[in-house]
């Protein structure tokens, strides 16, 4: 989709950092073993009790203050701005869109449903024409109704890049490829409602004509970006000092990197919002700049959940597997975390040599080295992340990594660099980011379990603020030879299109920004997002994603290590608490409660 | 002879003048220097620092558009000097439609948090001014008292305990002593919160949030502290003067208490100002440990947003604090060493 | 007691077992020690010596001889704010106007000190705080022992400056000792000395740091002074011409002992210990044109820790050997009768002495 995809969710995957294995193991298999069955009223649900599974649903009650805390504060709060994961999660406090993500737990979280419209789009039959109509009685916080239009405002805004910059830009891409609009602030006709491809013919009805098809457009429309902005409340760059609520909660303080207050919109009505329960009158976010600090205060219960979700600290997390076990969860994130063999440096051209990689690696001792199971991950075994359907997750395992293979096979490694033509081996350089102790962990690992087989690594680190420069460039991954990168990625919106075309479509190979590290060029799998694109019913785009995972991976061009996981806290006051694969394993803010 | 009458306030008025220009040549000079490194060696490095502001999203309409609204296409002087008028008018940064005014004093604006610098500052220095005075106080009165009795009980139990705790604290880090210190009061007792509450909420609240940066910083200080005035006291305590403070028949509280303290002061208070300035730029790893919304986090968030307006913003101000707070002690040097008013 | 000078200074030994003795200031065997990692400096060690009021002693000796030490102990200085330090080891008997000073209470002779007992000292600008002014430092010595307002002392200052012959008191007394000449820090270090009337004064070494016509000008305001306020006066100096001038007797200390006293005349005109000699070789003499001058006093001052055995002079004397069986190097000559009131310690009889400085050393000078 993006031809400037970004790494703004990846950054906020924190690298869980190595802990002590032997605690992570009992703790890992300790799993749900004393979960009593929802937990106490007053206390803990349990281990994992909310992990795609809603705890203390009915312990839920109006009214109270919700208490967020956080290491560090979003990318903006603009809802066409934001690019962060745990931001698009907590907007839905304050604005709404089209459709949204379900509040449901697990895979259901990831589907979409109406939210100001009264019902799914009507889709034409070739795909390209969606129609909406609104629902009665939604309304701004000063009362007034939210149109159409304000809908079409809010989209349009993501075109003026110039001074809106730091959002998604799939809308943009899907409804005008050619960039023909330039956006509100340049807009010259009299209402700056100048997008052709949006109409709205009433304050009720709105219109969206692609000039392609894509399947994928609700999931689109369900982005945060794609949320109403009110024309005359706009203050463009500085929005997200004080977005205009269109949700159950307005902005009564921000001061950015501090905090943030929100309290109930008054005008909002239960009666016109089918998704958003409202359960505190208050909800509270203030930002530490010590994490470790942060964790404690979580655990000492000052606090209900972090509002970054991604994960405990190592300290943190070690004091909390320990002693307060039925405080967390550990989902899975929607992230994979692997090694990727550029075809352009010799010998990866070769796909015997890039399978002589992933035979030859120990797949545990990787897995250790992110943290083990349950801070780390399972062992990963495919390249489409547990959240995205059509993932059949470790069921899919064509080398066998989590299995057979788990510790390294050199024998067969040995077989395939035969076959490549390099039975004694040979020498590549790993390119990995220096902020990112895991990471060089992991390139470590991999160093020490291939030379087994024959082939030496040399590490390199390079300057993790500055990827898209280094390794967002082939012709300097060429000129480098980096043989392999280590990096990580999770999906925009859960499909096989909001994760992996960025990485595996030819289309997507960059001269700088590139995400396509493979540089997969293939006629195959190109075909199969086309088709996926256009396919319509969620059965078929599913069997289609799994079909895109498994070219991927029988061309060997990754070397995924685990299916990353979180360990996020939640404190005992929270009740309807479920993480959602809407917004990778994090707990849908927006319905949360408290019980008291 | 005349020479005695010329030490009155005519001479420290003169005096004071001097610094105060010294001062202001100083300031000119860091802002043209601090601008430099963030604005124009990038530019020569080979870096536009436009695409420093956009951040991830590469958009090359976003890039132009910063260009545009930081003057960044602008020629160097032109730069520096809207830089400086902007300190003294404000300026207006403009670009696709969209204006941002930045009232004076202008010292740049954040396109990451879409604020301009200043009130950042002013909102975020006194958190940082209460942190290094409050601290200050504590070591100055610790310090001194436990350096004082070290000297005056030179190789005595006392004298080595104190010594090596102060050895201690000058080597602990701060983030060690300041995990330590919440973990203990505030997460183990529960006897501090801990957490930073600002001062128009609560008195109690605030002083609660402070007490444990207070300590943990003053405990470093301190440690330093001691040991200078120690060794200091025992330098002054063989002067001269002292004996003959004796020789007049003063008591020994006010040989020590008077006498002595006056010219151990001095040193003290040479590092007193240094510290203060370099504390009020930001306690940075302090401020983070406790998370206070001081300068010192507004730095570290800055640094993380790679935000250079922010980071130039507070250098500024960091430089402009140690340059009065040099000014004041200077000053004060004056006050207590007439010697010095006359050189 | 023992015979009194006809000046009234006692120079005679003092009676040791007498507990009240009649003089004004009497010494009795005073022996100051300093524990140190080399051992104990035995920098007085046995001296004793009486001082009426009016009259003037001088105490001469080279650097290291005991002679500050000697008047820092009159003074107490030695146990007062010697924090953490050893502790210096002080016996003997100090009596000052019918007062044992060392069995004192120590806040007792603290009381003393500045009222009835002053000093001045070697380096004014040293000796002086830095960051008072010169009438604050007066002021403050003035109202430790006077209950009296600050207006009150600050009168008492400046009448203290112009007795010292300070020009403008008034404007001076708010001066800071940096603002002043060597010779006008001495008048004010003076000035605060003499602020309370004391009954003794002790001038440790008053005009070593000044040049030498104000040298002249502050040992006349000495002697001027001591005539307006009759008080007892201990002039501590390593030159012989200095006390001279000023004393009614003189004292010679080498290596923490007195090796020769008596009257001035008698000890500067007829010196008897070959110590002695050599001080007044050493000095500079004004009142005529000198040829050849002897070697001041060669070698250096003995280690106070371990004295050379015999005379503590022996190893730097010209005329040990003139005494008969190595007895300078065996046996510690003790204070004789060498004139009317006049003591020397040394082994050589009073012929031999008498040949030497008839004819080596009265020539020469």
């Amino acid at each position: 989709m993006s031809t400037q995809r970004t790494t703004g969710r990846r950054k906020q995957a924190v690298a869980a950092a190595a802990v002590v294995a032997a605690l992570l193991s009992t703790a890992a298999c300790g799993g749900g073993n004393d979960d009593d069955g929802g937990g106490s009223k007053t206390g803990a649900a349990g281990f994992d009790a909310a992990n795609n599974k809603v705890a203390q649903a009915s312990l839920a009650k109006k009214g109270g203050t919700l208490k967020f805390a956080g290491a560090q504060d979003a990318d903006s709060w603009d809802t066409t701005r934001g690019y962060y994961g745990f931001m698009w999660n907590f907007s839905r406090y304050y604005s709404r869109q089209l459709v949204t993500n379900a509040t449901a737990p697990g895979a259901d979280g990831a589907k979409v449903t109406p939210d100001l419209a009264t019902a799914a789009a009507k889709v034409s039959d070739d795909g390209k024409t969606y129609t909406y109509t609104l629902r009665d009685g939604s309304t701004w916080e000063d009362g007034k109704p939210i149109t159409s239009k304000d809908v079409k405002y809010g989209i349009e805004r993501a075109w003026a890049q110039d001074v809106l910059s730091g959002g998604p830009i799939y809308l943009q891409q899907v409804l005008d490829p050619k960039k023909e609009y330039k956006g509100p602030y340049k807009d010259k006709s009299a209402d700056k409602l100048g997008l052709k491809a949006i109409e709205t013919p009433d304050d009720k009805t709105i219109i969206f004509k692609l000039p392609e098809a894509n399947s994928d457009f609700e999931e689109m429309l369900a982005l945060t970006s794609a949320s109403p902005v009110r024309q005359d409340k706009d203050t463009k760059s500085k929005y997200g000092l004080k977005p205009f609520s269109s949700g159950p909660y307005k902005f009564q303080s921000y001061t950015p990197s501090k905090g943030i207050v929100l309290v109930r919109n008054t005008e909002w009505k239960a009666s016109s919002d089918p998704v958003r329960k409202a359960y505190p009158d208050k909800i509270t976010v203030d930002f530490f700049t010590n994490a470790n600090d942060m964790d404690q205060r979580l655990i000492k219960g000052d606090y209900d959940l972090d509002i970054g979700q991604t994960g405990l600290s190592p300290q943190g997390r070690t004091t909390a597997l320990k002693e307060h076990k039925d405080n967390l969860d550990n989902p899975v994130s929607g992230y994979i975390r692997y090694a990727v063999f550029p075809q352009s440096v010799k010998p990866f051209d070769n796909e015997h040599c890039r399978k002589a990689v992933i035979y030859g690696a120990d797949h545990q001792s990787l897995q250790t080295a992110r943290g083990g199971p349950v801070a780390g991950g399972d062992i990963g075994t495919n390249m489409l992340p547990p959240s995205v359907p059509g993932s059949e997750g470790q069921k899919y395992d064509p080398y066998e990594l989590a299995t057979a293979n788990k510790t390294g096979n050199v024998a067969k490694a040995k077989e395939e660099l035969k076959a490549c033509g390099k039975p004694n081996g040979f020498k590549t350089t790993v390119a990995v980011r220096n902020n990112k102790p895991v990471e060089v962990a992991t390139a470590e690992s991999l160093q020490a379990s291939l030379k087994k087989v024959g082939i030496t690594l040399e590490i390199d680190q390079f300057d993790g603020a500055q990827t898209t420069g280094i390794i967002g460039s082939p012709e300097n991954v060429k000129k480098k030879g980096y043989g392999i990168i280590i990096m990580g990625w999770g999906p925009d919106f859960p499909s096989v299109q909001g994760y992996g075309l960025p990485l595996w479509s030819g289309d997507y190979i960059l001269e700088s920004g590139n995400n396509n590290f493979a540089l997969i060029k293939d006629k195959t799998i190109d075909g199969l997002f086309d088709s996926y694109t256009k396919e319509l019913d969620a059965t078929k785009k599913a069997e289609i994603s799994t079909e895109i995972n498994h070219k991927v991976m029988e061309g060997g061009f990754y070397l995924p290590f685990v299916f990353e996981k979180f360990i996020n806290w939640r404190s005992n006051r929270l009740a309807n608490v479920y993480t959602t694969d809407g917004y990778s394993g994090q707990y849908d803010f927006v319905n949360l409660g408290l019980k008291k | 002879m005349a020479r005695g009458t010329a030490a009155g306030p005519r001479a420290v008025l003169a005096y004071l003048i001097r610094r105060l220009f010294a001062a202001a040549v100083m300031l000119v000079v860091i802002i043209l220097v601090v601008f430099g490194i963030f604005f124009l060696v990038p530019r020569w490095a080979g870096v536009d620092p436009a695409t420093m502001f956009v951040g991830k999203q590469a958009d090359p309409a976003a890039i132009e558009a910063v260009r545009q609204k930081l003057g960044l296409a602008d020629p160097i002087f032109a730069q520096v000097w809207e830089f400086f008028k902007g300190i003294f008018v404000g300026r207006t940064y403009s670009s696709g439609g969209d204006v941002t005014d930045c009232a004076a004093p202008c010292f740049g604006y954040s396109f990451k948090s879409e604020q301009a610098i200043w009130p950042v500052l002013t909102d975020r220095f006194p958190v940082t001014l209460a942190l290094a005075l409050g601290a200050a106080f504590l070591w100055l009165l610790f310090g001194v008292a436990a350096g004082v009795l070290s000297a005056l009980k030179r190789g005595s139990l006392w004298d080595r305990g104190a010594m090596i705790v102060a050895l201690g604290g000058v080597s602990l880090p701060i983030y060690f002593t300041g995990m330590l210190s919440l973990a203990i009061f505030s997460y183990g007792l529960g006897w501090i919160d801990g957490r930073y509450v600002p001062l128009a909420e609560s008195f109690t609240g605030w002083l609660g949030g402070m007490i444990l940066p207070w300590v943990t910083l003053a405990f470093l200080y301190a440690a330093m502290y001691a040991r200078i005035t120690r060794a200091t006291m025992l330098e002054v305590l063989g002067e001269d003067y002292i004996r003959t403070a004796r020789a007049k028949g003063l008591t020994e509280p006010v040989v020590i208490g008077k006498h002595a303290m006056r010219s151990t002061m001095t040193p003290i208070l040479t590092m007193l100002g240094m510290d203060l300035g370099a504390l009020i730029g930001g306690a940075i790893l302090t401020e983070t440990t406790f998370s206070l919304p001081g300068l010192g986090g507004a730095v570290l968030q800055a640094i993380r947003d790679k935000d250079l307006p922010v980071i130039l913003g507070v250098t500024l101000i960091t430089s402009l604090a140690v340059i009065i707070a040099n000014l004041l002690v200077d000053l004060l040097y004056a006050v207590i060493d007439p010697r010095v008013r006359l050189s | 007691m023992t015979e009194l000078s006809k000046s009234g200074a006692a120079v005679g030994e003092p009676v040791k077992d007498s507990p009240a003795p009649s003089a004004f200031l009497e010494v009795r065997d005073l022996k100051v020690h300093f524990p140190t990692d080399d051992g104990l400096v035995k920098s007085v060690d046995g001296l004793s010596f009486t001082l009426e009021k009016g009259k003037t002693l001088g105490i001469v000796g080279e650097s290291g001889s005991g002679k500050s030490v000697t008047s820092l102990g009159i003074m107490g200085l030695h146990t007062a704010g010697q924090y953490g330090k050893r502790k210096a080891q002080i016996s003997g008997e100090i009596w000052l106007d019918g007062t044992e000073l060392l069995t004192a209470d120590p806040d007792h002779v603290r009381k003393l000190r500045g009222r009835e007992m002053a000093m001045i000292f070697q380096d004014p600008l040293s000796a002086l705080h830095p960051y008072y002014t010169i009438g604050q430092q007066i002021v403050e010595a003035y109202r430790i022992h006077h209950k009296v307002d600050k207006k009150t002392a600050r009168r008492r200052a400046v009448e203290m400056l112009d007795r010292v012959g300070i020009p403008q008191p008034d404007k001076r007394v708010d001066s800071y000792p940096h603002e002043f000449s060597g010779g006008m820090r001495q008048r004010a270090m003076i000035a605060m000395s003499l602020v309370n009337n004391p009954e003794l004064l002790i001038a440790d070494e008053p005009t070593t740091a000044l040049d030498v016509t104000v040298q002249a000008q502050i040992l006349d305001l000495i002697r001027d002074l001591q005539k307006e306020f009759g008080s007892a006066v201990i002039v501590i100096t390593h030159d012989l011409g200095v006390v001279a001038e000023l004393s009614d007797d003189i004292l010679v200390m080498y290596g923490g002992r007195c090796i020769e006293r008596g009257p001035a005349e008698k000890v500067f005109y007829e010196p008897k210990h070959p110590y002695t000699w050599g001080l007044l070789g050493s000095m500079p003499r004004l009142d005529r044109e000198q040829t050849e001058r002897l070697i001041p006093v060669k070698g250096s001052p003995p280690s106070l820790i371990n004295l050379p055995t015999g005379c503590a002079f022996n190893p730097r004397c010209s005329y040990a050997d003139v005494p008969k069986d190595n007895v300078t190097r065996t046996v510690r000559p003790e204070l004789a009768q060498v004139g009317s009131q006049h003591w020397a310690a040394c082994h050589m009889t009073p012929e031999q002495r008498e040949r030497i400085w008839t004819e080596e050393i009265a020539p020469k000078l």
